[in-house]
Order: C-alpha cells, then structure tokens, then sequence
C-alpha cells in the first residue's frame, strides 16, 4: 500500500511511532496524528457505511463537523464508545477503533442494498409505509426498524472512567484559539483582565497555523510564524488560562457556559488508569469573546459522497499539518477563493492538481498565482457526476450556462484520485444563537451572521463573517478594544498583506444535465438525505425549515447538519422562490458536540448519586435486618426481617405485638419546626384549621394544614412547651416545604407578627413506644416521672431525664394504641433507642418499621397526607369536618372551603373498603366502579391504602370514592385483570372507635 | 442560568434561588367577604406575561429571604431587585 505522509512537519512527531488498528487491521501513525490523519497516511478513506443506503463513505473534513468518519472505540463492555469522530480523536499506542454501520464488514456491507432500492424508500418513507396493516406495527415494522435503527454500540457495563466538575468565575472568556481568540485574549489579559482562553484542539492557532503561502503575510513574515510568536507571548501573560482539548458544549444565559475538558483520551490505555478522563468545567464569565471560526461548505452535485471527496481546505490541513496528502492526482471544486490556497499548496508539495471554478473568472492575487504556477483552472465548469465504488476515480465536468441554472456543452471526463470541494464557508454562529443571539442573512456571500453585540459578548473573526485576514485582525482589534473598553495599541502598526477575494457565484443545487429523481446529490450525508428529498418534502407541502428538517431528517444526525443545514435552507429557498435570509434557520441547540453522560454527572455517582439522610438509630437498624424504605432522603426501617420472614409475615408479627404488647419506632424523620415568639399562638392559628389560642402550656394538638386553594397539604402535632413556644411535627416527606411555606407567609403576608421559625429535624432523634405496655418500659425508664392518667394525659407534654440527659416526651398516639414519643438531642439517639430496647424486652418490645406504622395508623383511619391525599382533598372530603375551626375568622385556605366546586357533594371522599372475601388484599391504585356493564365503565375512585389486618383478621382498604360519604354498606366493584373483586363501602375507621385503646 | 442580586446577600448563581410566581399578589384581608369569583381571581389568575413580568423568588440555599425580582421574560434580564414590602420601581411599569 502506498504511503501517503510525503513531508515532515512540526505537528507529527516522527520519532514517535504509534501503532493503532482499524477494523482489525494494524497500521502505524505518528504521535500527533488523529485517528483520520493516519487512516489517510494510510490510504484508508473509506470509513464506514451511510445510514440509510449503505453507501461506502469516506472522511470529509478534519473536525468537529465530521459527517462520515465516526467509529466505534474499544470492544470492552464498559468502555467503549460509539460515535466517536476520527477526525478529532487524538492517535494513541493501541488505539482500537472500527467502522459503523456496515455488516459483515464495511467494504462488503450486505445493507448497501438500500441503494439499489432507493428510489423505494423517499423522504417520509417510513411514516407513508409502516402505517399499515395496522396489526403489523408491534410485531414485524417495530422490531425490524429497531434492528437497522442507530449507528454504534453502547456500553453494556458502568462506565468505570472518573469525571469531574469545575467551578469558575472569569472577566473574560474567548472561545476558540485561532488568531482572532489569540489576539482578543491577549489584549484583555494584558489589559489585567482574568481571561480564560479555551479551545478544542491539541494546539491553539486555528487554520492560520499551518498557513505558509507567500502572498499572506504579517509584518514580512508567514502569517503562521507571526501566530507562533503571538501564542509564546500569550503564554507569559500571568493573568490568562489556556485550555487546550477544551471545546464549550453550550452558553445559556447571564453567560454561563458549559465546557468539556478531554484530560485521557489522548493517551494510551496504561496512562489513561486512576485519571480523571473528562471535567466539565462550568464558566461564569462577565464578557464572552466569541472566535469559533467558520467550517467549510461542501457542494451539492450528483455523487458527492464518494470516499476520497473532502472539503478543500480540510485537505490543505491534512498535507500543511499532518504532511498527508489525500491523493496523487486531485482535483478542487470550488466557488470562491479559498481552493486555491489548498491548490498552491499541493502544488508545492509536488502534487498533480486542477481546479474547477463555479465562477466565469476571477482576478485576485491567488488565482493569479495559482495561474503563474501553471495549474489549470476551468472557470465557469461544473462538476455533474463522480464514479468509483469503494474510491473517487474520475468525474465528469461541464459548462455552465450564462445563468447558471443548466449545463451546456460536451461532457469533459477527468480522471482523479481525490476530489476537494468548497462551497464558501458557514460563520459557526451556534454560540452565539445559544446565548440568545439572532441572526442577519448577507446576501453577498450567502452567510448567516451575529445579528448584534450585547455588552456580554461579540463575535469576532471568521464566525462573524470576517473572511480575509486584514479584516479578521484589524476588525477583531477594534471590536475588542471598543467591547472592552480599553485602548489597546500591540496591533496599530502590524502590517497585513493578503489576497482579497473579489468574486462570487453561489448555486446550492448545482445544475446537471440529468434529471434530479436520476440523481443522487447529498445534503446530509450521515442521514443519507438529498437535494430530492428536500425538494419533495416541498412538493407534498411542508413550508417551514423545522418541518422540512424533520420530514426529511436533515441534520438530525450526531454532526447536528453543521455541513448540511445550510444548504437545505438555500435549496428550500431557491423552490419556494424566497430570499434566504426570511427563511429563518433551525434552533442551534446545545451541546454543540455529543457529550459523554459522564462528563453530565461528574463524581455523583454509585453512592454519590444522591444525598443519603440517616437517623442516629440507622447502624441498630442495620445490624437487626431492617429493609429500608427511601422516604424523601431519608432511609426509613421498612420492616424488620426476623429470621429469614418476608415482608408480609414480619409486618404481620410487628403489627401483632404493638397491639398485643409494645412496639417501638424510629420517628426521627417527623420534620419538627421550632416555633418561638409573641404571636407563635396567633400564628398557629392562621396557619391550622383548628384552634390554637387555648391550648394550655404543656398539651399537643393534632393539626391540618391546608393550601389557600382548600386542600389538604400536611398534618402533624404541635406540643405547646411554654407561653411563647411550641413545637410543630410535620410529615417526613413534607417538612422542608412546610417550613418554607410558613416563612412565605411570615415574611410577605404577616410580617407584623413577632414569631421565628427554626427546623430542628435533625437536631432531635424520636423513639415512639405503642402498645398496652409501654407504659410499663417508660416507667423503667423514667421511674421518677408521674405517668398516671391525672398527671400524664393522652395529648400532652413532659420533661424528665435519662441519665442527666433531657429528654421531651410526648404522650401522643399514631396507631392507636397507648403511645409516648421521646425526644433526645440526636447525638443520644442510638443510646435512647438501645436503653429503650433494654427495658422493654422483658414485655416484647418489638421494632416496626414504615410498613407496620402505615398498618396500624390504617386499622384507626388515620390518614397519611400524600398517600391518602393527593392535593384534591378537602378536610371534608377525608370526613374531618371537625378539626375545622367554625369560629376562627380566617386561616390558610378556609375561603376555599365553601367555593362551588369544594362544597359540591359529588367530590372523592375518603371511606373504607372491606373485601367479601376477608383474605383478598387489595391493590393499592386500583380503580373503583359501580357497574362493570356500561361502556365506558364509569370510575368512581381508587384504593389509596389496603393492608391485611391481623389484628381484625382481615383484609382493610381506604379509598377514594365519588360521594363515598353516602355509599355506606354500598357494594362496589374493582375490575382487576384476571378478576372482578366485591368490596362493601365501610367506615374508614376499623378499630376502636371509641379510642379506649388510646387511654388504656 | 441566572445570577440572581439577592439584596440580602449580593449576586449568586440560580441554582441556590427558588422562583414564587408573580408579585405584589396581596393576600386578601378579609377573604369571608369576597365572592368565589373574587376569591378566585387571587387564588389562580396569574399574569404570566411576555415582557417585563414582577416575580418573587426566595433565596432558598442562601439566606431564605423572599424578596422581588423584575425580569424581562422575552430575554430572561433581570431589570431590578428589591426587598418584600419595599414599592416596586415605576419606571418599569
């Protein structure tokens, strides 16, 4: 195989072979090279196979707007990575990569064809074919769509690599290190501004640093030897950060922007172990410099995605930068100037070129050296067709005529091995647009441009349609100069000679003298999608760009169309008889290459996902088998597996023995709200339904709090400890927007009131005792304290000591049985807990977890808030009419309670459910219904909480029923999917009405 | 992502803020006296304007304060802050 590297440059090191293999095979590279410049040095341009048709395709460019060239990296389940572009991945020892899209392998591809057939499958194809037969969507079109859908691999296993995150603030950030990032970052950082400088290749320089064409000079030197000595400066400047490898993947707004820094994968697999691989870093940036450049135009003729047909320019970088030449005998394509840069250069080098120039002529200073150099140049002729299979190996050129929109003359037939195409150049304005940006059409050049300059950031340089270099370099300064407000002077007297280009001609769909449907010119080419593909979307009527896009799936594909888009619009245009610039473009959407989920999440994975809240109980918990159940953020005891039970049968046994005898609970997670100040009373009072004012130091109440819309929000106790003290419970799930919502309401609608809120969740660990004989363990506990019924109520408050320790204790009841809960400042939570065990197990004190607890609170009615509510509940819809205040004036939500729609007597009210068959458990979220006959059934309701009650030996449900309040004794039905099951609608209270059990 | 001048605590990023919904929404009084179409005009009618909007946000991870935000929502620039109770700017109206 010949090879193509044909000169040194100082990019390639050669003393650094690497060895690397492509779809198995072994070549060899040079340290500096990317996977594409290798491949090429090789001979390799076929890379893999087109989406649609199969068609072998080659590389195109050598950067980020890479179409073709993108590979599958590695074969390991955990790390390989599908689409990666060869164009930008950095050669290293031992790279393994492979081609997409192809089966058994990409020069045989069985799925090519698709080619053949193409004239079967147009834009739309599968939304006109796959409608029917109905029946045959889920079974034959789904499965075979899938199986053909998609390009690479993704991992299987976790991704074992370690990313990163960064937080940083800059006065400055430019994007993009060509010479206008250069020279922007240079004269802000000298101008003692903190300048970030980012861009997303090996080296900074852009295309101005391979440049070495005579007739483009600084100050009487090469325009890339004046770079090189701009780029040592910049790197002494103290105030400035360089990030090489570094590309900003979106800029959202009040300019914070989103970078991703590659810091491995350019080294080899033994260097890349215990390295962060990729850090996103997130930039808060006062000014933005936007210098991103501007990407190459292809053009749209028939057959223009052989391999071995690039980008013009892209094969000037591969013979000045990487010293590979695509081709021995190649021809350029071009409409503008810039081929001619790529032709001289070849030229030099020794290879054979000619060019072939949409223009009738052109005059500048680079065409009349390519002119002296003796290279041929047909003006005024068109490329209309390509041939060569796996390779371009010749193609057919003809004349254009006066308008430019038919061929005329002789067919001329040119052999090549690589053909260059420039079709102008596309400003990348996708940052610009991302932070808000919009855009002005130039009708000149055909470009969509920065349509203003916010006093955040600018556009300089080629991406905002500066093309020669004395307008990038005197433009940029002057920009900068104005949008920093300095007066910078390092530029005044640098002298610039350059060609200009003086002459223009744009055809978005080149003439040809076959009909288009003949034809096969590519718009999109990882989409496989046409210039007849858009033209019939027109046909069958889709007008706007973003419907044209997705009917034809142009740049819709990983490269996001930064090729394609472009011409599309030009060819819609053109069809519809519009200017461009009235079409608008499609939504630039970040990120502006694919990120890695990696490099999104950083270090908050596995056990770093998400923030884990433990009580000062959770290691006993741990080491007496609880099953944990996420409540919030908390880990709760679900229930306690005692040897070897399963969750039915320990929940059976816990429930069993706090009834019984005594159970114990873990309520630490309760949130609980300190409450301080003279008007705490009045507070509580606007805040519940109930009443407040009266509640004597030293007793708790049970309250409901609502939403101003009526509904039922939380409930908890609240225990007044002194005159202007009390302490507010709330639900576990509920306590952070509880207290949030009491401060709203403090700070903007009663900032008179003199009360102050603290969250001491955390501060308190809770054990809550139940059962016929806790009170027998808490006179173990604290045998000094006075627990009869006189002095100790239910519903009220002590304090006493454990050990010298204060503790809280509250007589309150959950589940319906004579109950405590004591409190203790956290750090003796775990102390509190195992004491408690201690002296409770000469009566079975038994731990019960969530699951117990929602049990027995069921076997009462007691509701829980989020589970037997959902936001649609009135304190009368739960039938708790009375816990609301019929006297008090006002409180949060009372004006609600009698609008039309909450006094209606239709709405879901809450009652029970007892099956027919006493052991048949309800679903909980099962439907409810009267009459299974009538179509559509009417549903009534849902089951919100069941349980199997081994206290009353049968099966208990609560549910939500349209007018449940009037359906006692009701028989209703729940349609389940193998069954139809009889419920009778009961009272929601199952067990001790008349709460003897409480005052036991 | 915003940046947010809260006038407790000066300019942080977004992510410590949580947005209320429109301003200057004044709890009524005496809602007894009001009629359910009233009562409803303060409970669910909101603005939600293209323009210049005025916004409670609360710096939730931060001091915890409510206070007033005046933002233009067709391009997210906060124009003004101030402090619950404080009178909003005129010249924005």
């Amino acid at each position: 195989m010949p090879y193509y590297r044909i000169h040194k440059t100082e990019y390639i090191d050669e003393t650094k072979r690497v060895s690397f293999k492509y779809d198995g095979k072994t070549y060899f590279g040079y340290e500096g090279d990317t996977l594409a410049s290798a491949l090429l040095a090789n001979g390799v341009h076929l890379v893999g196979r087109s989406f649609k048709y199969h068609r072998p395709r080659g590389i195109v460019s050598c950067g980020a707007e890479e179409p073709n060239a993108i590979c599958q990296i590695g074969s390991k389940k955990d790390l390989t990575e599908p689409n990666v572009r060869a164009t930008e991945l950095e050669l290293y020892e031992g790279l393994e990569a492979s081609s997409q899209n192809c089966w058994p392998n990409v020069k045989f591809d069985i799925g090519g064809i698709n080619n053949f057939i193409s004239p079967l499958i147009p834009a739309g194809f599968y939304y006109k074919t796959f409608m029917w037969p109905k029946s045959f969507w889920k079974k034959v079109y789904e499965p075979l769509i899938r199986l053909s859908a998609g390009l690479g691999k993704s991992p299987t296993e976790p991704d074992p690599d370690i990313y990163d995150h960064k937080h940083v603030h800059y006065d400055v950030l430019v994007i993009g290190g060509g010479i206008s990032g250069i020279i922007s970052a240079k004269m802000a950082a000298k101008n003692n501004l903190k300048t970030l400088l980012v861009d997303d290749k090996k080296i900074l320089g852009g295309s101005t640093i391979y440049q070495n064409n005579e007739s483009i000079k600084i100050d009487d030197k090469l325009s890339s030897e004046w770079l090189k000595n701009e780029i040592q400066e910049i790197k002494k400047l103290s105030n400035l950060t360089i990030k090489t490898r570094t590309s900003i993947a979106a800029y959202h707004g009040y300019n914070f922007l989103l970078a991703k820094e590659n810091l491995t994968d350019h080294l080899p697999e033994e260097k890349k172990k215990n390295k962060i691989r990729q850090r996103l870093w997130k930039i808060r940036a006062k000014k933005v410099v936007i210098a991103t450049g501007s990407i190459e135009r292809p053009l749209v003729f028939n057959n223009n995605d052989r391999p071995g047909i690039l980008l013009s320019n892209s094969i000037n970088k591969y013979l000045d930068y990487y010293g590979v030449t695509c081709g021995e005998n190649i021809i350029l394509f071009t409409n503008n100037d810039s081929a001619y840069e790529t032709s001289i250069s070849l030229h030099k080098k020794g290879i054979k070129n000619l060019i072939v120039d949409l223009r009738k002529s052109a005059s500048s200073e680079l065409i009349k050296e390519a002119q002296s150099l003796g290279i041929k140049i047909y003006f005024n002729h068109v490329v209309t067709n390509t041939f060569g299979y796996r390779k371009i190996n010749s193609l057919e050129i003809m004349k254009l005529s006066e308008d430019g929109n038919t061929t005329v003359g002789n067919i001329i037939k040119l052999s090549c091995d690589c053909l260059g195409m420039s079709g102008g150049w596309t400003p990348m304005v996708h940052m610009h647009t991302q932070s808000g940006g919009k855009l002005n059409f130039r009708d000149d050049d055909q470009v969509f441009l920065p349509k203003e300059n916010s006093e955040d950031q600018i556009s300089v340089g080629s991406c905002n349609g500066d093309f020669d270099l004395e307008n990038i370099i005197d433009k940029t300064v002057n920009k900068i100069n104005k949008f920093l407000d300095i007066d910078n002077q390092d530029y005044q007297d640098t002298n610039i000679i350059c060609s200009k280009e003086n002459d223009k001609r744009n055809i978005w769909l080149l003439p040809n003298k076959v009909p288009l449907g003949k034809t096969k010119c590519f718009i999109d080419f990882q989409n496989d999608s046409t210039a007849k593909d858009i033209k019939l979307a027109l046909k069958e009527g889709f007008r706007s760009i973003e419907h044209v896009k997705r009917y034809t799936t142009t740049g819709m594909a990983t490269d996001q169309g930064k090729l394609s888009n472009m011409h599309a619009l030009g060819i819609i245009a053109d069809t519809a008889g519009v200017k461009m610039g009235t079409l608008g473009t499609t939504t630039f959407r970040p990120p502006f290459t694919p990120l890695t989920f990696g490099t999104l999440v950083g270090r908050n994975v596995g056990k770093f996902f998400e923030v884990v809240r433990k009580t000062s109980m959770h290691e006993w918990h741990v080491e007496n088998k609880a099953e944990f159940e996420n409540v919030g953020q908390w880990k709760r005891p679900w229930y306690y597996a005692k040897n070897g039970e399963n969750m039915h049968d320990a929940v059976q046994r816990e429930s069993k023995a706090a009834r019984d005898s005594a159970g114990i609970l873990d309520a630490s997670t309760l949130g609980k709200i300190d409450i301080q100040g003279t008007d705490a009373s009045e507070f509580l009072n606007r805040v519940y339904t109930n009443a407040w004012s009266k509640l004597a130091i030293g007793k708790c109440r049970y309250g409901l709090m609502l939403n101003e819309d009526g509904m039922v929000y939380d409930d908890g106790v609240t225990t007044r400890i002194s005159e202007n003290h009390y302490l507010m419970t709330t639900t576990t799930g509920g306590a952070a927007n509880v207290l949030s919502k009491l401060e709203d309401y403090l700070q903007t609608e009663w900032p008179e009131l003199d009360v102050y809120l603290t969250s001491v969740t955390d501060h308190y660990s809770t054990a809550s005792i139940c059962g016929p004989n806790s009170k027998k363990i808490l006179n173990k506990l604290f045998p000094n304290l006075d627990l009869s019924d006189e002095n100790f109520p239910h519903m009220s408050f002590k304090e006493d000591n454990l050990e010298n320790i204060n503790c809280r204790i509250m007589r309150i009841s959950f589940t319906g049985e004579l109950s405590y809960e004591i409190n203790i400042e956290s750090k003796y939570g775990h102390s509190l807990w195992k004491m408690c065990i201690e002296a409770g197990k000469e009566f079975n004190l038994t731990p019960y977890g969530t699951e117990t607890m929602h049990l027995l609170r069921a076997e009462k009615g007691f509701i829980i808030v989020g589970q037997d509510t959902d936001g649609t509940m009135t304190p009368s819809d739960l039938q708790m009419d009375w816990i609301v205040s019929k006297k008090k004036y006002d409180f949060i939500g009372k004006r609600s309670l009698y609008r039309s729609d909450t006094i209606r007597e239709d709405r879901k009210q809450l009652v029970g459910l007892l099956t027919d068959d006493p052991k048949e458990i309800l679903e909980e979220g099962a439907q409810i219904v009267s009459d299974i006959k009538s179509k559509p059934i009417d549903m009534l309701g849902h089951v919100t909480s069941s349980y199997f009650s081994p206290n009353l030996n049968k099966s208990i449900a609560l549910a939500v029923v349209r007018s449940g309040k009037t359906m006692k004794g009701q028989k209703l039905i729940i349609p389940m999917e193998n069954k139809n099951i009889n419920v009778t609608v009961s009272d929601p209270i199952f067990l001790d009405k008349e709460n003897k059990r409480i005052n036991a | 992502m915003f940046l947010i001048n809260c006038p407790f605590c000066g300019e942080r990023d977004q992510s410590e803020f949580s947005s209320g919904g429109e301003a200057h929404i004044v709890r009524p009084k005496q809602p007894t006296e009001l009629s359910d179409d009233e009562w409803a005009e303060y409970l669910f009618m909101r603005k939600n304007i293209k323009g210049i909007q005025f916004e409670r946000w609360n710096h939730t991870h931060g001091c915890r304060k409510w206070f007033n935000v005046v933002r233009d929502t067709s391009n997210d620039k906060i124009l003004s802050v101030y402090k619950m109770g404080e009178k909003p700017p005129v010249n924005y109206k």
